[in-house]
This record gives structure tokens, sequence and C-alpha cells, in this order.
């Protein structure tokens, strides 16, 4: 492990002292995200728990230049960065948009599918916490079944989260892949890749938010882990069409040997309200979507 | 040496922005401005046009590309009609809050529902209050003139700006164009000096969320809340009427050719009656005019050019001999009246003027409206006046109503 | 003298640490470690180093003695939960010596 660790970029792109929740799993995970990408690199965010990490005016405690934007805005923005620095000649700048799964899955999804189609340069971040956390842990369609939420507060969230990693591969991109900051090493690792290919790139990560989803701050690298562990979560990457599981992932894929749904959805205080059906339905969505990944990795 | 050519107004709005080296175009089709992207397209396709051509999926990425190409230092060029400027709502508000000089032709359209694809202003009207200055041209030489002038201004104060032409009237019209050579345009419009940084070089978090109150920087330094920071938007907007005037007379210096800054006026020395409207409309009210005082009735015309920042000196200037006024809108303030009235009424607040104003809501998706037909409504209004009517309601012409 | 006004004309915000004030006060636990247990320490060379590595705010030190930059950390106690030999524990923060 030390070994893996001292590869990583010792230099910090985020100050303490963030607005960010105790034991935010974006924070972790942004953080390796920016070492990884280094110094030489824009990003551009919408409204989401991002711009509240990246600071009130007139501070920032974040060393990488941003421009903020409208919600349904990102990935045009991102498009607008890189269209202006062609322009002026400077290409060897990484673009980085980066949205919740609300400003993903919701609002930005037809600035992002226009800039993934016309293949623009640049790294599209999504970080999936399964909800709008910065407005009050409102339901998005990135929500799990089953889980309660503001806007959802009696019955829970009927329908199952919407599978975005698929409408991202119907892009065909040269790079898709995705990460958990319970990982870093392999976050970090898919990032340092990202940065070198060409074209739109995108990285799905999954964040565990202890306010979102009723869980203690201590326990976010565990409940990152148990995402994987049971497979709600699944780490891969896929490089022009080759799809490859990587890490934790692959070893269960090896093994065969997930953990029930149960051990992660007991742990969270979303899911409390969760009925029997509605845990038979999660499992049996899980296994397909599993079975769906196994089957494009023997393809 | 001038080079005369006979082309549309969409025409012209092309070249204007090929003369100006844009370096970032990002545009959606819409009728009537479609011809304008497909145009922008070719010249970017075959070379004539060194720049970044965005072919977006939609206005408010469109307007957001602008954005954020202009904030990192590119000239940019959009255009857009009806809906599709309905649609970039937001990011007309971001552009503006973020100060940064893009330059758009709003190809007036009448909006839905229902459809029309026909011309109006109530797309541009509508756009009003989101801090960019809106510019109204006459004429296709105008267009060409008034882009070129548009790049100068913005890039001068730091706010965007709409040139406004009407659609089909304008847009798809032939007239004959003197076109600047290119080596002037170039004289005349230095190269775009950005105020934002957004650089790795100088880590800056741009547009970030501000405290209603203020707040000190890391060096002390008290910096704005968002009040302060949107003062800075309306004083910019305001010192911009004098940019405005300025830009014009320059240009009239170096190409011939002055438009009127805020305003322009036709024979309003000796005029009893004024007739006034902005675009195509007040164009179509000089032929007006003309067969007004044949029959022996004094009329002028006064045509706003700047609408946003408003002409308030120059129309106290222009209608202070006024003894009666007839107001020609493409568009309503739903609920109340034409906008530019309501805006004349208040800048004569506290004048001389006193003039009785008659407000006519005219051609509205594309119906005609002609200069005969404006030429009767003022006499009909100027009969009004000189019977004592003072107040008279908003007439919407050419429409059953009642 | 006359206070320096803001000479932006948009909002561009500047690098500073403690964006959001010192987020040392927001934590009731507060980390301490037990040099007797912490690998680095124990094996006089770098190792482990796990809280470094999962301090979603970044302020771990990693050295053959890890410290904690308590101005700042949250008090998550992500650090002590991964902590492999246990040699972090989260320890109420009183108050009233401060
Ligand atoms: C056009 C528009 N509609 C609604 C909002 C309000 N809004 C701000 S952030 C947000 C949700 C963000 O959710 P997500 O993208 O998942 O990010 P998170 O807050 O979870 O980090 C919403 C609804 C907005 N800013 N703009
Ligand atoms: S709400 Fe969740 S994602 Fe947002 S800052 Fe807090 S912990 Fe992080
Ligand atoms: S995780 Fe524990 S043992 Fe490892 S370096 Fe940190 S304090 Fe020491
Ligand atoms: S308690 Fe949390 S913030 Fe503090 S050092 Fe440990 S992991 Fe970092
Ligand atoms: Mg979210």
């Amino acid at each position: 492990m030390p070994e893996n660790l001292f590869k990583l970029n010792a230099k910090e792109y985020i100050l303490p002292g963030t607005r960010a929740c105790q034991g935010c799993g974006l924070s972790l995970g942004y953080r390796y995200a920016l070492k990884a990408l280094r110094e030489n690199t824009i990003v551009t965010l919408p409204a989401c728990c991002l711009c509240v990490l990246h600071g009130i005016y007139p501070s920032t405690p974040v060393m990488i230049p941003c421009l903020n934007n409208s919600f349904a805005s990102t990935a045009a923005s991102a498009a607008g960065i890189v269209a202006g620095l062609q322009a002026l000649n400077k290409t060897d700048t990484t673009v980085m948009a980066v949205a919740g799964d609300g400003g993903t899955f919701d609002m930005g999804i037809q600035a992002l599918s226009g800039a993934a189609e016309r293949g623009t340069d640049f790294i599209y971040l999504c970080y999936d916490n399964e909800g709008y956390m910065n407005t009050g842990t409102q339901r998005s369609s990135a929500t799990p079944m089953g889980a309660v939420t503001t806007t959802t507060p009696i019955l829970t969230k009927q329908q199952h989260k919407k599978d975005f990693i698929k409408i991202m591969d119907a892009h065909d991109l040269p790079y898709l892949a995705t990460v958990s900051p319970s990982y870093p090493i392999d976050l970090y690792e898919k990032f340092v890749k990202a940065k070198k290919i060409k074209g739109t790139r995108y990285i799905h990560m999954y964040v565990p938010c202890p306010p979102g989803w009723g869980f203690a701050t201590k326990d976010t690298i565990k409940t990152g882990k148990l995402a994987v562990e049971t497979g709600v979560v699944v780490l891969f990457e896929i490089e022009n069409g080759k799809f490859r599981f990587t890490g934790r992932s692959k070893t269960l894929a090896e093994r065969g040997n997930r953990l029930p749904v149960i051990n992660y959805l007991e742990k969270q205080g979303r899911f409390r309200k969760m009925n029997i059906e509605q845990l038979n339905q999660q499992q049996a969505w899980v296994d397909g979507k599993w079975q769906e990944y196994i089957r494009r990795a023997e393809a | 040496m001038s080079n005369v050519q006979i082309i549309t107004g969409n025409q012209a709005a092309a070249l204007a922005a090929k003369l100006c080296s844009v370096e970032v175009v990002a545009a959606y089709p819409i009728t009537p401005q479609s011809q304008l992207s497909e145009i922008l397209s070719s010249y970017v396709e075959s070379g004539e046009l060194k720049a970044e051509y965005v072919r977006v999926e939609g206005e408010h990425s469109a307007l957001t590309v602008c954005i954020s190409a202009s904030t990192v230092g590119a000239r940019v060029f959009t255009a857009t009609s009806a809906n599709g400027l309905l649609y970039m709502h937001e990011q007309l508000h971001w552009a503006a809050g973020s100060r940064l000089p893009i330059v758009m032709c709003c190809v007036n359209r009448g909006v839905g529902a229902p459809w029309t694809i026909f011309n109006d202003q109530q797309d541009s009207l509508a756009q009003r209050d989101t801090g960019w200055i809106q510019l109204y041209c006459r004429n296709n030489q105008e267009i060409i003139d008034t882009v070129i002038q548009a790049y100068r201004i913005a890039e001068s104060v730091y706010c965007p700006v709409m040139v406004c032409y009407d659609g089909f009237v304008l847009s798809h019209t032939m007239m004959p164009v003197d076109i600047p050579d290119a080596a002037g345009v170039r004289a005349f419009l230095p190269p775009y000096q950005p105020h934002t940084i957004l650089s790795p070089d100088d880590p800056r978090n741009l547009n970030p969320v501000l405290f209603p109150g203020q707040r000190r920087d890391s060096e002390g330094v008290l910096r704005d809340g968002y009040m302060d920071m949107r003062y800075k938007l309306q004083a910019a907007l305001e010192k911009a009427s004098e940019t405005i005037r300025a830009v014009n007379a320059a240009f009239a210096e170096a190409f011939g050719r002055d438009h009127g800054g805020m305003l322009w006026e036709y024979r309003t020395d000796d005029a009893d009656l004024i007739l006034a409207g902005m675009g195509s409309i007040a164009s179509e009210a000089t032929v007006a005019a003309d067969r007004l005082r044949e029959e022996g009735i004094k009329a002028g015309v006064v045509g706003i050019r700047s609408y946003r920042p408003f002409p308030k000196a120059d129309v106290r200037n222009a209608f202070r001999n006024a003894k009666g006024i007839a107001i020609f809108e493409k568009s309503i303030s739903y609920g109340y009246e034409g906008g530019l009235c309501s805006d004349l009424k208040a800048a004569f607040y506290g004048t001389a003027i006193k003039a009785p104003i008659h407000n006519y809501i005219a051609g509205l998706g594309g119906r005609d409206v002609k200069a005969r037909e404006l030429a009767a409504a003022a006499k009909n209004s100027l009969a009004g006046f000189e019977k004592g009517m003072v107040e008279p309601q908003t007439t919407w012409l050419n429409t059953t109503t009642g | 003298m006359e206070e320096r006004k803001d000479d932006n004309i948009s909002a561009m915000g500047t690098v500073a640490i403690g964006e959001a004030g010192k987020t040392g006060d927001w934590r009731s636990l507060r980390p301490v470690i037990d040099r007797k247990k912490c690998i680095p320490t124990v094996k006089n060379k770098p190792a482990c180093f796990l809280c470094w590595l999962y301090c979603p705010e970044g302020v771990v030190k990693a050295g053959i003695e890890v410290e904690i930059d308590l101005e700042y950390c949250k008090g998550c106690g992500i650090c002590a939960e991964e902590c492999p030999p246990r040699a972090i524990s989260m320890i109420r923060e009183d108050k009233s010596h401060e």
C-alpha cells in the first residue's frame, strides 16, 4: 500500500477550511481528481455542493481556476472554454466540467449529450450523491428506489436509478470510467489516464454523503466500500469500447462473492422505510446490472 | 472606394461578424435567423473566417459557449430569434452579470403560443431587464455598421450587446449595402482585452456565490456583496450611453455614415406631430411622415436606436417641441401598454413636454402594416389631440378587437 | 485613509485558506493519535498513512510522526475509523478549555 501511495502527487489543490460537510465523499474524491490532473487545468461547474466547496466570494480554497455557470449549462460551458482556448492557441490545458447527479442526469443531460456527440475535448466528471443535496436532499433521477428524500418523504422513491452510464456509453466515448473515493488510488489512476486521452472522457464518481444518506460521518469510506462489495457500485473503465473491471470489482467478478445489497442498505437512514418487496426488487436490479457487466467484460 | 453589394440583413450581419474577426461562433438555427448561422458555417468551413464554430444542440448552450469562450478571452458571436432567445434567457443574465462583451444578433420574430415565424419585437423586448445593451436597426446598412460598432461598445464598457433587426422585413430582404473594408474595421476595432482571468497561471473562482453583505478577502480588502456587484452593471449601462454616442461618432468619422447615437430623427426640426418607434417600423414611419407633410401636417419621426440604455436625455431633447406623439410598437407589456410608450412617458415626467401620446401596437406576428396606415393612424391621433383627447387608449392597429 | 474599493467588475475570488473560517470549530470529537500504535512511528519509516489517504480535508501530514492540523480538522472521524491498528481515538472536545 505505501508504495502505491508514494506514486500519488503529494501536492494538495484544496486548502483546508472548506464549506463542505464533515466526512464529505465529494471532498475526498475531488481531492484526488485534482491531484491527478495537476496545475494546468480549468474547471467549470454549476450550482451544486461543489459550487459551495469552491467557496463564497472573495475567497476560494481551490487552487485550480474555476468558472461557475448555470445549472443546465455545465458541458456547454466546458465546450466554450475549449473553443476559446483553441481559438487562442492554448490547447495544452485540461478542461474539466464537474456537476452533481442532478446537474448531469436531469438538467445537464442535453448539454452533455451535445458536447459528447461533438467530441468536445474535455473531461466530464459527474459526482453522484444520489440526490439534490445542495438544495436539501430532494430526489433526483439518480436516487435509488426505496430512498426517503425530502420530495419522497412518505412513500420513498418508487423508480429505479436511471442507468446514466449506459446513456454515456451510447455516445461511443474514447474513455468512460466509474470511481469511488473509497478507492482513491483507482480513482487517481483513472484521472491520470483520462488526462492523456483526447475527446470526451466521462468519469462517474459515486460519493457517499453522510447527511443526505443518513450515516455517521466516520463511515464514508466504509459506505463506499460496501456499495462496491454488494455490486450496487461497479468499478470499471471502458476504453474505446473495451470494457474491463478494475480494483475490488475485478476481484468480485473473478470470485463471484458479492455481498447481498441489504448489507449496504441497512446502514443508511434513507432506506429506513424500504419494504421487503422493494428490497427484493433492488437486489434483482443490482443482479441484472451485474450480469450485464459480466457479459460486457467477456465480450 | 465604396464596395456596394445587394444583400439581405442576415448576410449583412454575417459579413459584419467576419469583418470583426470573431474567434468563436456558437449558434442554433431558428427562422428567420437560420440563414445567418448557415453563412457563418460556410465562412468557417471555407477558411474565410478563422474561428471555432460550435454547432451546439440548443440556444441555452449557444450562449453558454459564448460566455465561457469570452471569459477565456475570445471574441464571440451568436444570433437567434424568438423562442431561441427566450430559451437563452437564463444565460442572458449570466452573460451580463459576468460583464462579458458578447455580441448577439436578435433577428426579431414573434413568440409562441400560438406559433408564428413572422416578425415582431416581443422576443427582444422580453429581455429588456437582463442587463444587455439593445440596439435596433432600420435597414441592412445599419445592421452591418451596428454589429461593428457593437463590438467596440461592448469591449469598452464590458457589457453584452444585442443587435436587433426585424425578421424577414430586413433579414430576408435584399438592399444595397456599402461593405466597410477589412483594414478600416481592423483600425476601428482594437483587439479584445478581457477583464476576466481564467488561467492556470492565476487561479480564480469566477462568478461564485456572493453574500448579501460585503466581505474581506485574505488581504483585508473589503470586497463586494451581491448588490454592490450588481450596481456596477447598472452603472456600466448608464455610462454606455456616452460610449454609444462616441462610437457612433467615431464610426461616422471613419466610414462616413452616421446612424444616430442613441436615436435618430427625421424631419423633427419643425414637427408638431412626432411618430416614434424602433427598427423597421420607425423607418416605415418616415414614409408616413412624408405623406403627412404632403397633406400639410408637420410630421417627423424619432427612431429609438438604443432601447437599453434608454436615451432619456436624447428623447427629452428630440420631443421638446412636439405637440402630439404617436408611438408604434411591435410588442406589448401584456396587461399594460407598449414598453417604449411607458419609457417615453417616464422620460417626459417632470419636463415641459406635455404633449398627448397615443400608443399603437402594430405588426404583431407579421401583421401587415403599411406606411399609409401609419400615416392615417397618426392623423387620427392628431385629430383626437386637437379635440382635447389627452390619454387615448392603446390601439391595436389593423386588428379585430372589442 | 480611504478604504480600497473592490476593483473587480465581475466576481473573481482568489485562493485563501479557511474560506469557511477555522473549521476546527465544527468539531465535537477530536482525533488523538497514540504514537505507540502508529505504524510509521513504530517502524520509524514512511508506512501506512491511511489517515492521510482518506482524510477528506487534506489536513493530515504524513510523516514519521503523523500530524493533524486541528485548526481545520472537522472531526469527521474517518481517520480513526480507517486506521488499521486503531491508533487514533476520537475524544470529546471539552469546550471549556478553549
Ligand atoms: C435552473 C435552476 N433550477 C434549479 C436550481 C436549484 N438548484 C441548485 S443546485 C440544485 C440541485 C443540485 O443537485 P446535484 O446536481 O445533484 O448536486 P448536489 O447538490 O447534490 O451536489 C438545484 C435543484 C438552479 N440553480 N437552477
Ligand atoms: S451534502 Fe453531501 S455531498 Fe454535499 S457537501 Fe455535504 S456531504 Fe458533501
Ligand atoms: S492510519 Fe493510523 S497507523 Fe496509519 S499512519 Fe495513520 S495514524 Fe498511523
Ligand atoms: S477527523 Fe476527519 S477531518 Fe479530522 S483528520 Fe480525521 S479524517 Fe481528517
Ligand atoms: Mg447530487
